[in-house]
């Protein structure tokens, strides 16, 4: 269980995170939603340590503190724009998880399969569609084997209606008993497809 | 024609000067630039400004003057280096101090979710900057870098002050000698086919590194 208490995080007098208290189960789908700016992606980039908080406590509980990783799907991708979808999988493998080039690949094959990115694993990003992007980011954060994987507005760089596909892309990533956590200003798609929803803000 | 082959050897062995020279500081300055920009971009305030500083002093002052600084006033500190040496040495080290903020240009147009990225997958800091943000840099980078690589072999020239023969010295020599102006017209040739080629090589370079965008 990924365990937030009393977060709090000001940027000079702007106290945007006033005591946070969220809990993720493993294999959950979270969603935080609230109005621009009030904190929200604040609020995972300290969740992925891309951010430092002034006080409280982020921890892990109850057996996940061996490996305490969060992946993280940004707004943007991210995606290394001078590798293959390939190599944007196996390169964090083999350089940050030690991985033998051949079981990277192996890795890959598997989630590019199960991302539906058959046939693009020589393509680079600027070849790659919006939805594609997400996914091979999605690949990408997955491969790492997180225990907690953050998404950051995953509807709102895509077109309207492929948002039921990443609803579904982000069931499917639960239901590999991951805790999902996903910022969204989208109600109506927090709604369908969250098993909770943080009101930030409120 | 006749006198064209007559001056000719001793203009190549001008050339051959100006192309080691060129050589010597393209092959090494590059990688120091990389180095020096690194350091200047340091989050230890007092490496970042002795690289300033560093940067300041090669391009605040003229190139001549590092040379016959490096060459003569060194040995006044016990240092003392061979023409070749001195003036390999001035040329790099004044070359890196432009790479370096070229190369700062460079990163500082990286995205931050480049970094982020690489954060959040727990990269390694070498197979971030190796694998990452170096390889994007150079591309963003590589053209004026060929524009700094053109200059250079033009600079050149200023190894005359050690008494080195370059070709625009061969040139001069014999011009003088012979109260010609052809010789002149070669060494420009000279200069002229030489970065021809070298601003093909670049093109090639920049094409190869055209496959993503």
């Amino acid at each position: 269980m990924l365990v937030v208490e009393n977060l709090n995080k000001s940027f000079g007098s702007k106290h945007v995170l006033k005591d946070i208290n969220l809990r993720v189960k493993k294999g959950e789908i979270l969603m935080i939603t609230g109005k621009s700016g009030v904190g929200k992606t604040t609020l995972i980039r300290c969740l992925c340590s891309l951010e430092n908080f002034d006080s409280g406590s982020i921890r892990f509980e109850n057996g996940d503190e061996g490996d305490n990783s969060i992946g993280l799907v940004s707004q943007s991708f991210d995606l290394f724009p001078h590798f293959t979808v390939m190599k944007n999988i196996t390169y964090p493998l083999i350089k940050a998880k030690k991985y033998k080039k051949q079981d990277a690949i192996k890795k890959a094959e598997e989630l590019i399969e199960l991302l539906g990115l058959k046939g693009l694993e020589e393509n680079y990003e600027f070849q790659l569609s919006g939805g594609q992007k997400q996914r091979v980011a999605i690949a990408r954060a997955l491969a790492m084997e997180p225990q907690y994987i953050c998404f950051d507005e995953p509807t709102s760089a895509l077109d309207y209606k492929l948002r039921d596909s990443v609803g579904e892309l982000i069931r499917k990533v639960a239901s590999r008993g991951m805790g999902v956590i996903v910022i969204t200003h989208d109600r109506e798609f927090a709604k369908k497809y969250a098993d909770r929803i943080f009101q930030l803000g409120a | 024609m006749d006198y064209i082959i007559d001056v000719l050897p001793f203009m190549l062995r001008g050339f051959k000067t100006t192309l080691w020279v060129f050589a010597v500081t393209a092959i090494f300055s590059i990688p120091l630039g990389v180095l020096v920009c690194l350091l200047r971009m340091s989050k230890i305030k007092l490496v970042s400004y002795f690289m300033q500083l560093y940067i300041l002093i090669m391009r605040g002052t003229p190139l001549l003057l590092q040379i016959i600084f490096i060459f003569f006033g060194l040995p006044l500190v016990g240092v003392v280096l061979n023409r070749e040496v001195a003036a390999a040495v001035a040329f790099i080290l004044n070359y890196a101090a432009y790479f370096a903020e070229i190369f700062r240009g460079g990163i500082n147009s990286i995205d931050q979710g480049q970094f982020e990225a690489a954060k959040v997958l727990k990269l390694p800091k070498t197979s971030t900057w190796v694998g990452i943000i170096l390889p994007q840099v150079f591309k963003i980078v590589f053209p004026s870098l060929g524009n700094e690589l053109i200059t250079l072999v033009k600079d050149t020239s200023l190894v005359y002050v050690l008494g080195l023969g370059d070709i625009l010295r061969a040139a001069k020599t014999l011009s003088n000698k012979d109260a010609s102006i052809i010789p002149l017209f070669i060494a420009g040739a000279a200069y002229l086919v030489f970065i021809g080629i070298l601003s093909y090589v670049l093109k090639k370079v920049e094409n190869k590194m055209a496959y993503y965008r």
